[in-house]
C-alpha cells in the first residue's frame, strides 16, 4: 500500500523532471555549449535513474544509465553535443514516459535498445574524438563567485581630469549584482563648497565571478590619485552561520577601533545608534555597514532559495477544500458586516472591519496558491511544434511570451487540449512549406507565437502565426459545399472566420494525420466556453492568423451583478454586463410585438428572464433591463430590479441539477439566502 | 410473511417522521441532521417535487418534497415542517440532500425480527422505495430505502420537461 504511494510520488516527480528535461534539451538545441544546461540535463537524468531504482523501476534506471553516462561525459568536456544525440535524447524522454505508464516496457527492446546503443556508441567514439574536444577551454577561466567590498574615495580633483565617477560605478554594476552606498559626510557647507570638487565617496558591495584585478582595472586611470580598497567579504562555499556583526564590519573597515567597540558593547544597546551617539563614527558609515550586512544576508537567502527551491506537494483536493472554506468565510464575513452595521456598535464594527481585511487577504492568498504559471504548459508545445514541423518538412520556430502569467490550476489543466489543437492547426494549416514561404517573399523559417497576458479580470492567450492566413472565399466556398451556409450568403470576414468553429468543417485539402479531420475547432470552442472563456480569430491573407482566447482568472470566485426577479435573486457574471437601463414595457413594445429595444439608436433584442424561469408573480410596472455583451452582440435581460455588485463564491448545484441548462451554479448571499448564477451563454445559445 | 422472503433484517435505529398522516422512517445512519424549514430557493426548469436549494452552512443542498414525489400532493408548510438532511449515494458518490417532512417524531430501535418486507400491493409507493415495514404499537413504520428514493434516474436525471413542453423562448 505505502509502496504504491511512493511509486505514485516517483511517477509524478519523474514526469516533472521529464518536462524540465525536455525544456532544457530544447534550449540546448539552440545553445549547445551551455554548460549550465548540460549540468541540468545530467542532474535530471541522474535523479530519474536514482529514484527509479529505489522505487523498483529497474527498467527505467537501466535505460537512463547509458544516457546519463553520455551526458556526464559532455559535462566533463569529453564529448560534444551533436544533433543526433539531441534527437535520441528527445526520443529517450518519450521512452521513459512509456515506461512510467507501463512497467512492462523493457530497456532491451525496440526503440529503447536503439537509443541505448546510440549512447553507448557515443562513449566509444570519444577515444578518437579527443581532438574535437571543446575549444572553450581556451575561454577565460571564470572564477568562483565572490562578494567584494570596494571603498572608492576619489581625489577631490577627479572632475578636473574629466573622469566621471558615476561611469566607473556603472562599470562595476555591469560586473554583477551590486549595492552602492554613497557617503556624503565630507560635503561641506554650501558657502565653502567648490562645485568643481568631488566630496563624496562610495562603498560598493559587488558579487561577481571576476577577479580582484578585473575590478582594479576599472579604476586603472584614477587609482593613483584615489583611495581604493578592495576586500573579499564573502565567498561561495565559505559558509559562516552568520555574517559578521555590525561592529566587526566597522572595525574591519577601520571606521572604529576595536577598543572603542568593546567599550560600547558593554553598554548593550543597538550598536549602530551607540556609535553614532558617541560620535565615534559617522552616520553614513553605519548605514553603509548595515547595508553590507543586509546585502550579504539577502545574498545568502537567495542562494539558499535557489539551491533548495522549497515547495510542498499537496493533493489538489486539499486545496479545493481550502478554497471552499475560504468561500464560506467570505460569506460569513458578509453577514458579520451586515449585522455589525445594523447594530451600530462601534467596537463590533471595528472587529468586523479587521476580520474583513483578514478575510480578503486570506482569500487572495488562497487563490494565489491555486495559481500556476502558464509557462509550465508552454514548454510542452515547443516539443510538439518541433516534432510536427519535422514531420511536415517545415521550419518553424515557436516563440513563447508571458510564461509567468498566472492562471487558476483548473483553467490551466482544461486549457491543455484546446491549445494543443490550436497550435497543431497553426503548424499544419497556418505555416507554409519553406519553398512556398520563399516564393511569397517571407523568411523560410515560420514563426508561431504563443503569448499570455493579463487583461483586467481575465487572461488573454494568443496563438499567432505568420503563415498564409485564412482565406474568406475559400472558407465560404467550403461551408457552402458542406451545406453549412447557403450559396449566396453574405458574410463579413469575421463571420467567415467563425465558420471554422462549426462542427464538421475542415479546409485542408487532404486530411493529414495531424489535423484536418474537422473535429477539432468546434471542440476547442466548446472547451473554452466551458471555462467561461471566449475565442476570437483575426487573420489576413498572406500575413498570418491570430487566435485570441479570453479566459477568466479563476473559476471559484467571480464578480457578479445581483438582480432580483420576484422573490428570487440571480447573479449575472459582471464581466459580460454592458449597462443597465430602466424598462417600461408599455413604452418600449414595438408595433410588431417583437421584443426589441431601441437604445441610443441601437436595436437590442431582449428576453424576459421571468418567463424563461417560469416565475409566476406579476411583473412590476417599472423593470430594469441588463444589457449584456455576448460575442460582440448586445442582448438584454429583463429583471425586476438590479441590486448591485456581488463577490460571487461559485457553488456547484451538484448532480441533482445537472440537466438544468440555464443555471451554472449558486452562491450564498450575505443574509444566508441563495442566489442562482445565470448561465448567460447557454441561454443565449438556446434562443439562437 | 417474513418466511416468504429471503430477506432478513438487522436490528436498526430509525428516525421516524410523518408524511400525510403516515409514519415513515429512515435509517439514522444516513441522516445527518434535521433542521427547521427555511427559505428554499426554487431552481427553474425542475419538476414540482424538487423544492429547490437551501443554504446549509455555506453548502448548497437540494431539497425534495417527498409527499409530492410519492404522489401525495404538495407539502403544506406548517410550523412542524422539517428538512431532514440525508446522505445518499448517487452513482457511487455521496451526496447531501434534503427531504421535506410534515413533522419529525423520534428515533426508534427496531429488532430485525420485527421488520417485514414490503407488501407487493396496497401501498401508494413504488415498492423499490421501501426497505421494510416495522411494527410499532398498533401501526406500522414504513422504512424507506433512501438511496433508492433519491436514486439516479429519478433525481439526477431530472430534465427540464416543463420547459421542453412549453415553447422555446424567443426574442
Amino acid at each position: 500500500m505505502s509502496a504504491d504511494i511512493h511509486s505514485e510520488a516517483f511517477i509524478q516527480e519523474a514526469q516533472e523532471l521529464l518536462q524540465e528535461l525536455e525544456a532544457s534539451l530544447l534550449e540546448l538545441e539552440d545553445d549547445s555549449e551551455n554548460t549550465e544546461l548540460i549540468a541540468r540535463i545530467f542532474r535530471a537524468m541522474h535523479t530519474i535513474k536514482g529514484s527509479g531504482a529505489m522505487f523498483g523501476f529497474e527498467n527505467i534506471a537501466h535505460f537512463v544509465h547509458d544516457i546519463e553516462t553520455a551526458y556526464d561525459m559532455v559535462r566533463n568536456g569529453e564529448l560534444r553535443v551533436s544533433k543526433p544525440m539531441l534527437d535520441y535524447s528527445f526520443k529517450s524522454c518519450d521512452v521513459i514516459k512509456q515506461m512510467l505508464d507501463d512497467s512492462s516496457v523493457r530497456a532491451e527492446s525496440g526503440e529503447a535498445l536503439e537509443i541505448i546503443t546510440f549512447f553507448r556508441g557515443c562513449r566509444k567514439d570519444t577515444g578518437d574524438a579527443q581532438n574535437t574536444v571543446p575549444e572553450h577551454q581556451d575561454e577565460p577561466e571564470q572564477g568562483p563567485e565572490r562578494t567584494y567590498r570596494i571603498r572608492f574615495e576619489p581625489s577631490e580633483n577627479i572632475f578636473l581630469t574629466g573622469t566621471n565617477p558615476a561611469m566607473l560605478l556603472e562599470e562595476l554594476q555591469a560586473m554583477g549584482e551590486s549595492e552602492i552606498i554613497t557617503h556624503i559626510t565630507r560635503i561641506p557647507e554650501i558657502e565653502e563648497l567648490d562645485p568643481e570638487c568631488c566630496y563624496t565617496f562610495w562603498d560598493v558591495i559587488l558579487t561577481t565571478s571576476k577577479t580582484e584585478n578585473d575590478i582594479r582595472d576599472v579604476f586603472m586611470f584614477v587609482e593613483d590619485e584615489s583611495v581604493l580598497k578592495i576586500d573579499v567579504i564573502y565567498e561561495s562555499g565559505l559558509d559562516e552561520e552568520n555574517y559578521r556583526k555590525l561592529g566587526e564590519i566597522l572595525v574591519e573597515k577601520g571606521e572604529v577601533s576595536a577598543e572603542d567597540l568593546a567599550a560600547i558593547i558593554k553598554e548593550k544597546k543597538m550598536i549602530g545608534e551607540m556609535l553614532i551617539e558617541k560620535g565615534l563614527v559617522e552616520q553614513d558609515a553605519v548605514v553603509s555597514a548595515l547595508e553590507e550586512q543586509k546585502y550579504i544576508k539577502n545574498l545568502k537567502a537567495k542562494k539558499a532559495a535557489a539551491e533548495n527551491n522549497t515547495s510542498l506537494r499537496v493533493p489538489s483536493e486539499k486545496l479545493d477544500s481550502l478554497v471552499d472554506l475560504v468561500g464560506e468565510l467570505v460569506t460569513v464575513q458578509a453577514r458579520l458586516n451586515q449585522t455589525a452595521a445594523s447594530m451600530g456598535d462601534s467596537g463590533l464594527s471595528k472587529i468586523a472591519e479587521d476580520v474583513e481585511r483578514l478575510v480578503w487577504e486570506l482569500r487572495d492568498n488562497t487563490m494565489s496558491i491555486r495559481m500556476l504559471q502558464i509557462g509550465t504548459t508552454f514548454s510542452k508545445y515547443k516539443r510538439l511544434v518541433r516534432d510536427l514541423a519535422k514531420d511536415l518538412g517545415k521550419d518553424i520556430e515557436l516563440v513563447t511570451k508571458g510564461e509567468e502569467t498566472e492562471l487558476d490550476k483548473t483553467v490551466i489543466e482544461k486549457l491543455g487540449d484546446p491549445l494543443v489543437h490550436l497550435v497543431r492547426n497553426s503548424v499544419d494549416h497556418g505555416i507554409e512549406l519553406p519553398a512556398d514561404r520563399i516564393a511569397a517573399g517571407k523568411s523560410p523559417r515560420g514563426k508561431i507565437t504563443l503569448s499570455a497576458e493579463h487583461s483586467g479580470d481575465s487572461v488573454l492567450i494568443r496563438i499567432t502565426d505568420d503563415g498564409k492566413g485564412l482565406d474568406k472565399k475559400v472558407l465560404m466556398k467550403k461551408a457552402a459545399e458542406k451545406g453549412l451556409i447557403s450559396e449566396n450568403a453574405e458574410l463579413s470576414s469575421k463571420e467567415a472566420f467563425e465558420l471554422i468553429f462549426l462542427p464538421g468543417f475542415s479546409t485542408a485539402a487532404a486530411v493529414s494525420n495531424i489535423s484536418g479531420r474537422g473535429v477539432g475547432m468546434d471542440v476547442v470552442k466548446r472547451n473554452i466556453e466551458a471555462l467561461r472563456g471566449t475565442i476570437e480569430i483575426d487573420s489576413s491573407i498572406g500575413k498570418g492568423t491570430e487566435i485570441t482566447l479570453k479566459l477568466p482568472l479563476t473559476l471559484a470566485i467571480i464578480d457578479g451583478l445581483l438582480v432580483r426577479i420576484g422573490e428570487q435573486f440571480f447573479i449575472i457574471p459582471l464581466s459580460m454586463v454592458n449597462e443597465c437601463i430602466e424598462f417600461k414595457e408599455s413604452l418600449h413594445r414595438t408595433e410588431s410585438g417583437r421584443c426589441i429595444l431601441k437604445v441610443r439608436d441601437d436595436l437590442i433584442p431582449y428576453l424576459k428572464l421571468r418567463s424563461i424561469f417560469f416565475i409566476p408573480e406579476e411583473e412590476p410596472e417599472i423593470q430594469q433591463i441588463v444589457i449584456l455583451d455576448i460575442e460582440n452582440n448586445r442582448i438584454g435581460f429583463v429583471v425586476d430590479s438590479v441590486i448591485g455588485d456581488h463577490q460571487t463564491v461559485i457553488k456547484s448545484l451538484g448532480k441533482s441539477f445537472k440537466k438544468v441548462e440555464c443555471i451554472s451554479g449558486a452562491s450564498v448571499l450575505g443574509d444566508g439566502s441563495i442566489a442562482l448564477i445565470i448561465d448567460v451563454m447557454k441561454i443565449y445559445n438556446s434562443v439562437g | 410473511m417474513a418466511e416468504n422472503t429471503a430477506v432478513t433484517y438487522e436490528n436498526c435505529q430509525v428516525l421516524t417522521f410523518i408524511l400525510a398522516d403516515e409514519v415513515y422512517g429512515v435509517d439514522i445512519m444516513s441522516v445527518r441532521e434535521v433542521m427547521d424549514y427555511t427559505n428554499v430557493t426554487k431552481v427553474p426548469q425542475t419538476p414540482d417535487y424538487m423544492v429547490g436549494v437551501i443554504n446549509l452552512r455555506g453548502n448548497v443542498v437540494p431539497v425534495l418534497d417527498l409527499r409530492c414525489k410519492f404522489g401525495m400532493g404538495k407539502t403544506v408548510k406548517t410550523v412542524n415542517t422539517c428538512v431532514i438532511i440525508v446522505e445518499v449515494s448517487i452513482e457511487d458518490e455521496t451526496t447531501i440532500l434534503g427531504a421535506l417532512a410534515d413533522s419529525v417524531q423520534e428515533v426508534v430501535d427496531f429488532e430485525g425480527a420485527n421488520i417485514e418486507s414490503a407488501p407487493k400491493m396496497g401501498t401508494q409507493l413504488n415498492t423499490a422505495f421501501i426497505k421494510g415495514m416495522a411494527k410499532k404499537g398498533d401501526g406500522f413504520v414504513i422504512i424507506l430505502n433512501i438511496d433508492e428514493v433519491f436514486a439516479t434516474e429519478d433525481v439526477a436525471g431530472l430534465t427540464g420537461q416543463k420547459s421542453a413542453e412549453k415553447e422555446k423562448p424567443t426574442f
